[in-house]
C-alpha cells in the first residue's frame, strides 16, 4: 500500500492566490500566470504516490519547485489546493495539534544547510525530536545514541557541530532524522552541500543505511547522477509540474518528453545501464547432444562458440569450433573440450564494470543470475553502441 | 490662516490628573514594589562591612572575567570608599539595578511579542522612539506626580529610557536566528513555546544580552537627573556639586559613576562569553 499519496497537489505563493487555481485548471502555464496575474506557482496539481520502503527521489533544476513540494509533504509550506494522504489521512486537513503530532512520530526531516542547532551538543541535537514529544530523558540519549551510532558517529556525542566537518555535521542531521523512528524520511538536497567525494560515500551510506532501517526516503536533489543512484523512482519536475515519474531505467530509455530527453542526454551512461541492458541472447547446446550437433548449430547460427547449459539452464561452459572439431575427431563428449573459465557477471552489474572484464577476455561475457542460471551474454559491440546513444539491442532488456 | 493653538499641553495635565484620580491604588502599590526592592538592595550592598563587599564583588569579577577585571574591582571600590563616597554609590547602584532588573523583566517579553508578531513590533517601535527622543525630565514630572519625590520617580524615569535596547534586541536577537533552524524546529514538532525555549532565546541570548547591557549603562546615565527630584546616593552629589559650583567634589562623584559604569559594562558583557583565562 502507498504510504503518501498526493492529489492535485498544488501551490500559488502570493496574495489571493485563491485567483489562480481556475487558470491553471485551463492550462495556464506558469509564466502565464506570472504576467498577467503577477502569482507564482511554486508546484502545480502534483500527482504522484509513494510506496512504503523506497527511496522516491524529486528532481528538478532550481526553481523547478521540487523543494516547495517536498515541504506541502509536511506542511512546512501550506498548500493552496489538493490532498496528501499519509496512511489514508489528510495531512492537509489536519488541526496544529494533529500535524505536530504527525511531524514528532511519522515525519522527519534533514536539510540541506544542515540547519543543526549550534548552541546545542550532537547529542542534544539527535535528541531534539524525542524531546519536544516529551520523552524522558534516559529513553531519549539511548534512541539519540543509537541514531548516532547509525551513521557512525559514536565517540562525538558531546562535540558541538561547528566542530564537525561538513559530511559529519550531515551525519548529525540524519541522526537527528531517524532518533524518533519516523516512517518517513525528507531529505532536501541533503547532500548537495558535500563536496563530491564524501557527496558519494553518503550516497552510498544512505543505501545501506536504507537496507537496514527500512524507512520511506523522499530525497530532494538537482543532480541527475545523485537521483539515478540512489533513487527506487524518479519524479522529475519542471517549472512545478512533475514531468515524469519512473524508474532510473525508465527515464534515461524512455523520456517522456523532449525536456527530461535533454536533460538526461548528458548522463554517464556507463554508470547507469547495467549487463541486462545489453545482454543478448545466447546460442546454447545441452552437452548430452554431442559436439557433432554443437557445430551443426554453430554453422546454421553463423557463430563461432555455443554456450553449454544444463537441463535447468545453468552455464557449464563454453565449446568453440576448434574444440568441437576436435571432440569429434578424438571421440570425446563436449563435457571433455569444455571451457569453464568463462566470465561471468550478474544482471545488474554496471557497464563501467564491464569495460575491464571484456578487455581481459575475446570471449562475450555470460550474465548469470545468483543460481548461475545463463541469462544472456554481453558482447563487446553492444556495449560500445549502448554507450554511444541510445541504442540498446531489440530484445535486450527484460 | 489663524488656527487656533492645540491645547495638546492641556489634554495631557488633565490625563495626568484623571490617572492620579482614578488609578490612585495602583500607583501606591507600584510604589511599593519599586521602594521596596530598592531599599532591599540597598540593604543588601550597604550592611555587609565594606571590605567583604569588595571581595565578593571582586571574586565575581574574576569568575566572570579574568583577573585584570578583578584587580580593577578592588582598585576601583577602594578608591571610591577612600573618597567617603561608599554608601552614596551603593545607593545609586541600588537604584541603577532596580531599574534595569525591572527593565528586562519588562522588557523581554515585550521584546519576544515584537518578534513573534509585526503587529505587535510595528506598534511598538514608535513607542520606543518616543520614549528615547522625549527628553527626559519631561517625563520626571508626571512620574513625581504619580509617586511624589524619592527614588521611585526616579527608577520609573529610569526605566522608561532605559528600556528600549533590551526590548529592541531581544526582537532583533529572536528575529535573527536562521530562518532554516526555525524551519527544522518546526519540522520536528515544537510548540511555539518550545521553540522559543529551545531554539530562539538560546541563540537570541548574546544580542539580548547587549541589550540589557545597554539598558544598564542607560539607567546609571539617569542617576544624575534622578537626583534631580529628590533621589539619594551619588548622583545627588553631582548635581549638588555642580549647583553649587564645587569642581572637585563634583569630579570625584563623577569619578565614582564611572568605575561603577565600567564595572557593571564589563561584568555584564562578558557574563554570557565563553570563560577564557
Amino acid at each position: 500500500m502507498s504510504i503518501i499519496e498526493v492529489k492535485q497537489l498544488t501551490k500559488v505563493f502570493g496574495h489571493d492566490t485563491g485567483r489562480a487555481l481556475p487558470l491553471l485548471e485551463q492550462g495556464w502555464s506558469k509564466e502565464k500566470i506570472a504576467q498577467e496575474v503577477k502569482l507564482t506557482v511554486g508546484v502545480n496539481k502534483a500527482e504522484f504516490s509513494i510506496e512504503e520502503g523506497e527511496i522516491f527521489v524529486i528532481m528538478g533544476l532550481s526553481g523547478s519547485g521540487k523543494s516547495t513540494l517536498v515541504r506541502l509533504l509536511n506542511r512546512l509550506i501550506e498548500p493552496t489546493a489538493g490532498q496528501v494522504l499519509f496512511k489514508g489521512k489528510d495531512v492537509v486537513k489536519m488541526n496544529a495539534e494533529q500535524l505536530r503530532q504527525f511531524r514528532r512520530k511519522n515525519i522527519g526531516m534533514v536539510f540541506q544547510k544542515f540547519a543543526l542547532f549550534p548552541h546545542r551538543t550532537v547529542l542534544a541535537n539527535a535528541e531534539y525530536g524525542l524531546e519536544v514529544q516529551g520523552v524522558e530523558k534516559e529513553t531519549r540519549t539511548r534512541r539519540a545514541m543509537e541514531a548516532l551510532e547509525l551513521v557512525g558517529l559514536k565517540g562525538w556525542e558531546n562535540s558541538r557541530p561547528d566542530e564537525l566537518s561538513g559530511g559529519m555535521q550531515q551525519r548529525v542531521g540524519l541522526a537527528r532524522g531517524l532518533a524518533n523512528d519516523p516512517d518517513i524520511l525528507l531529505m532536501d538536497e541533503a547532500f548537495s552541500a558535500l563536496d563530491p567525494l564524501i557527496r558519494k560515500d553518503m550516497q552510498q551510506e544512505l543505501l545501506e543505511l536504507q537496507s537496514r532501517v527500512k524507512k520511506t526516503i523522499v530525497f530532494i536533489t538537482h543532480d541527475l547522477d545523485e537521483a539515478l543512484r540512489i533513487g527506487d523512482r524518479i519524479a522529475l519536475m519542471k517549472d512545478g509540474v512533475i514531468v515524469q515519474i519512473g524508474t532510473p531505467e525508465e527515464i534515461l530509455i524512455q523520456p517522456a518528453n523532449k525536456y527530461v530527453e535533454r536533460f538526461v542526454e548528458d548522463v554517464d551512461l556507463s554508470k547507469v545501464l547495467t549487463a541486462s541492458h545489453v545482454m543478448r541472447k545466447p546460442e546454447l547446446v545441452r552437452p548430452e547432444r554431442g559436439p557433432r550437433v554443437a557445430l551443426q548449430l554453430m554453422r546454421d547460427s553463423g557463430v563461432s562458440s555455443l554456450y553449454v547449459v544444463d537441463k535447468e539452464t545453468k552455464l557449464q561452459g563454453v565449446i568453440t569450433a576448434e574444440d568441437a572439431l576436435l571432440a569429434l575427431k578424438e571421440n570425446k563428449t563436449i563435457l571433455d573440450v569444455l571451457r569453464r573459465e568463462i566470465p561471468r557477471v550478474t544482471p545488474d552489474t554496471l557497464l563501467n564494470d564491464l569495460f575491464e572484464l571484456m578487455s581481459e577476455t575475446h570471449l562475450p561475457v555470460a550474465v548469470v543470475d545468483e543460481s548461475d542460471r545463463l541469462k544472456g551474454i554481453v558482447i563487446k559491440g553492444a556495449v560500445l553502441s549502448a554507450l554511444a546513444g541510445n541504442a540498446v539491442p531489440e530484445g535486450g532488456a527484460n | 490662516m489663524d488656527i487656533p493653538k492645540l491645547p495638546l499641553g492641556r489634554g495631557v495635565e488633565w490625563l495626568e490628573n484623571w490617572l492620579t484620580t482614578y488609578f490612585g491604588p495602583v500607583f501606591k502599590f507600584i510604589l511599593n514594589v519599586i521602594s521596596g526592592m530598592v531599599e532591599g538592595i540597598e540593604t543588601i550592598l550597604t550592611v555587609p562591612p565594606t571590605l567583604v563587599l569588595i571581595v565578593i564583588i571582586a571574586a565575581l569579577a574574576y569568575w566572570i572575567g579574568k583577573w585584570r577585571m578583578a584587580l580593577f574591582a578592588v582598585i576601583g571600590l577602594l578608591l571610591i570608599d577612600n573618597l567617603g563616597l561608599w554608601n552614596p554609590s551603593m545607593q545609586s547602584l541600588a537604584l541603577v539595578l532596580t531599574a534595569s532588573i525591572l527593565a528586562v523583566i519588562i522588557g523581554v517579553p515585550i521584546g519576544i511579542l515584537c518578534a513573534q508578531s509585526n503587529g505587535v513590533k510595528n506598534t511598538v517601535t514608535p513607542i520606543l522612539d518616543f520614549m528615547q527622543t522625549m527628553p527626559a525630565f519631561v517625563y520626571l514630572l508626571p512620574a513625581v506626580s504619580f509617586f511624589s519625590l524619592g527614588v521611585v520617580p526616579g527608577v520609573i524615569a529610569s526605566i522608561i529610557f532605559a528600556i528600549p535596547p533590551t526590548i529592541r534586541l531581544t526582537n532583533l536577537g529572536i528575529r535573527q536566528v536562521s530562518s532554516e533552524l526555525v524551519e527544522a524546529a518546526d519540522a520536528f514538532g515544537s510548540t511555539p513555546t518550545q521553540k522559543l525555549i529551545k531554539l530562539q532565546l538560546p541563540i537570541a541570548m548574546p544580542t539580548i544580552m547587549a541589550g540589557v547591557n545597554q539598558t544598564i549603562m542607560l539607567s546609571l546615565s539617569m542617576v544624575v537627573i534622578s537626583s534631580m527630584i529628590g533621589a539619594q546616593g551619588v548622583g545627588a552629589l553631582v548635581y549638588r556639586a555642580v549647583s553649587q559650583a564645587k569642581t572637585g567634589a563634583g569630579f570625584e562623584a563623577g569619578i565614582a559613576i564611572v568605575i561603577i559604569a565600567i564595572l557593571l559594562d564589563r561584568l555584564t558583557q562578558n557574563a554570557l562569553k565563553p570563560k577564557k583565562r
